[in-house]
């Protein structure tokens, strides 16, 4: 069966650590890292591969700094 | 990231930030729904190919940057006056699509009398009004706004109906006036209704393009600084509490 499978790019510096992306996602893809931004945020990351690619976290960010790409996979 | 199958190219892109937002990065508080709504702006307006005739009037608040973060033509009114100043843009330019951004202290505080007046007079200009039941940028002081027994700077005690009267539906109010063609209360809590909000405004804007009178959008919003909450508290207690007072939903639409 094909499978919709997603992957989303986080502008790591334009990232305020907000948590709203983490609170959308429903499949717990993202996570705020350990690691900090130059402004000493902890930015949002992928943590794991169960991503569809829905855009809720990008739909949501306040600060426009997800993008988000999906592919069907044969 | 190893093992991810998804190619990165343009046939598969789902989302980004829209090109009509500039490079600066938004002064706003992590979390803050005006960065969402300034954006869902952005995309409407870059969706409806209205860049070059669009002017936006911005108000005294957390949102009167909105002209560093949007490429289009904006004009900054003197506090609660953006109504007043849109009506006159547009009266001047009446091929223009002109829209004010509002926070509930400017529109429904000290410009209540203005943002009445222009809405009586149904001015072809799109209202939005960004309602967060509270002064943010001054330190989450008490608004006309703020909900019975919420407690802000100025209302440690939460607000008291007779002391302080109640909370203003200015978004009820002004459905009342025949000037206004379309009132609608949205919020941006979750990626639902974002995408809900984002047509909501979509359709304001359409609607003042084709010179229906006012359209008045109301965005329930967060302020988790003011609130004292983190951001994503502060969107549960929006769905808990703010939806309560302030039901989302199409008022008015003709």
């Amino acid at each position: 069966m094909a499978k919709i499978k997603g992957v989303i790019i986080v502008d790591k510096e334009r990232c305020k650590g907000c948590d709203v992306c983490v609170s959308s996602c429903p499949f717990g893809v993202l996570e705020l890292s350990t690691m900090v931004n130059s402004k000493g945020y902890n930015y949002s990351q992928m943590v794991n591969e169960d991503c569809i690619g829905c855009a809720n976290c990008a739909v949501m960010c306040p600060d426009s700094c997800i993008t988000v790409y999906r592919q069907k996979q044969e | 990231m190893a093992g991810l199958k998804v190619e990165i190219k343009k046939e598969n892109l789902v989302y980004k930030r829209t090109e009509l937002l500039t490079d600066n990065t938004m002064h706003y508080c992590p979390g803050c729904s005006h960065g969402t709504i300034n954006k869902l702006v952005a995309e409407v307006v870059a969706e409806l190919g209205i860049e070059e005739s669009t002017i936006g009037i911005t108000p005294v608040g957390c949102s009167a940057f909105a002209y560093n973060y949007i490429d289009i033509d904006w004009i900054q009114a003197a506090h609660g006056r953006a109504c007043a100043v849109a009506s006159a843009v547009k009266r001047l330019h009446p091929e223009k699509m002109v829209f004010t951004y509002q926070g509930d202290g400017d529109l429904a505080a000290i410009g209540t009398g203005e943002s009445i007046h222009a809405c009586n007079r149904g001015e072809n200009i799109t209202i939005i009004y960004v309602n967060n039941a509270t002064y943010g940028m001054t330190g989450g002081q008490m608004s006309p706004t703020t909900l019975m027994g919420m407690k802000t700077t100025t209302s440690p005690q939460g607000r008291d109906s007779s002391l302080h009267g109640y909370p203003f539906k200015i978004a009820d109010m002004v459905a009342h006036l025949d000037g206004v063609s379309y009132v609608t209360r949205q919020s941006v809590h979750t990626a639902a209704a974002t995408r809900k909000a984002k047509k909501a405004l979509k359709k304001a804007f359409e609607k003042s393009l084709a010179n229906k009178g006012v359209s008045f959008i109301e965005f329930v919003a967060t302020c988790s600084s003011g609130w004292k909450m983190s951001p994503v508290a502060s969107n549960k207690w929006l769905e808990d509490n703010m939806l309560q007072a302030y039901p989302v939903g199409d008022l008015k639409d003709i």
